[in-house]
């Protein structure tokens, strides 16, 4: 994603597109990897389909995956996972200038509102070329992140047990995959993630399943409020 | 498997309200730098935690899985060597399968 913003803006109608179809057939792809995940944690294929076509917002897919895997904590899991898509709702406030202000339209293009989308869209020169951006990327990795999570899921159920394969491994290591960027953008973000660990490791025996990472959201107010506020950018 | 269909759908009506919000609300509440920087960072703390917790926790207690830190080990090389999402993925999955395969963790 970093790429495409350092990148310089053409004003070209076809660039945004194009940046929005390769970023959403590369990142849309990984789609698989939840779909392996949700059913080898006890998710059913149904299950792991209708979470990638309604929820469509990889980081909360994963963490109720998680949940369900530990078993139980279904409530915390969903608290968590909905806690972890509270930062489309920050995504949202930049971009809604930029989409469709009412109506059924707007209903439709919230449900794009996601890293990605966002990446791209505010990448862009002019509100128009934001719009083309936005449409291509949320396409794009819209129906590559359904059909993969199908692929996955229908896999998963095919191939030996998730612990064979490895297939515990691969949220924790997407998850570390997701904030690697943004680790390594400044003192005060690795910080925040290492205090946000230690805090649900402490409070992984003392609370139910999902609500030590919960918890961990405590390490980004602090941060907020104790660090120094980075450059303006 | 209904808690499962519970979950499912409360994870995601509650994931498309908050899309919607940002969409809705008003101008203006991003205006507060703090505010925005709690924004930036509450990602990386949940995820932190989801990585530590899916890691070393096994339901209320903590464990060490020897193939599963491996695995989670190979990931860190693949990402240091910039290696592309879905290749850290396979990496790392790859790792702790290989070593639960060859009996050595």
């Amino acid at each position: 994603m970093t790429d495409i913003e350092d990148r310089p803006a053409e004003r070209t109608r076809a660039r945004p597109v194009r940046d929005g179809m390769a970023l959403g057939l590369a990142v849309g792809t990984s789609g698989i990897a939840f779909g392996a995940a949700a059913v080898g944690s006890g998710m059913s294929v149904a299950q792991a389909c209708v979470l990638s076509l309604l929820a469509f917002t990889g980081a909360s897919q994963f963490a109720l995956a998680g949940a369900v895997a530990t078993g139980g904590g279904l409530i915390g899991g969903a608290a968590s996972a909905i806690l972890l898509g509270s930062r489309n709702a920050l995504y949202g406030l930049r971009l809604a200038d930029l989409l469709p202000r009412r109506g059924a339209r707007r209903l439709l293009a919230a449900h794009g509102v996601i890293d990605e989308t966002t990446a791209v869209t505010l990448a862009q020169p002019d509100p128009a070329a934001a719009r083309r951006g936005f449409l291509a990327t949320f396409a794009t990795i819209y129906v590559t992140w359904n059909l993969t999570t199908l692929l996955g899921a229908l896999g998963a159920g095919r191939i030996g047990s998730p612990q064979s394969l490895g297939i515990d491994v691969i949220g924790p290591a997407a998850f570390l995959a997701l904030i690697w960027p943004r680790l390594r953008a400044g003192r005060t973000e690795r910080a925040v993630g290492l205090a946000g660990a230690l805090i649900a490791l402490a409070a992984t025996p003392v609370l139910p399943p999902g609500m030590p990472v919960i918890l961990a959201a405590t390490a980004a107010l602090a941060g907020a409020v104790l660090a120094p506020l980075p450059e303006a950018t | 498997m209904t808690g499962v269909w519970v979950a499912v759908l409360v994870t995601a009506a509650g994931c498309y309200a908050l899309k919607l919000t940002g969409l809705v609300v008003p101008r203006g509440v991003l205006d507060n730098p703090r505010v925005r920087r709690f924004a930036e960072l509450v990602p990386i703390a949940l995820l932190a935690a989801l990585v530590a917790v899916q890691t070393f926790g096994a339901g209320q207690s903590l464990s060490l899985d020897p193939a599963r830190l491996a695995g989670l080990g190979a990931a860190v090389a693949a990402l240091l060597l910039r290696a592309p999402f879905l290749v850290v993925i396979v990496v790392a999955a790859g790792t702790a399968a290989a070593l639960r395969a060859l009996g050595v963790a």
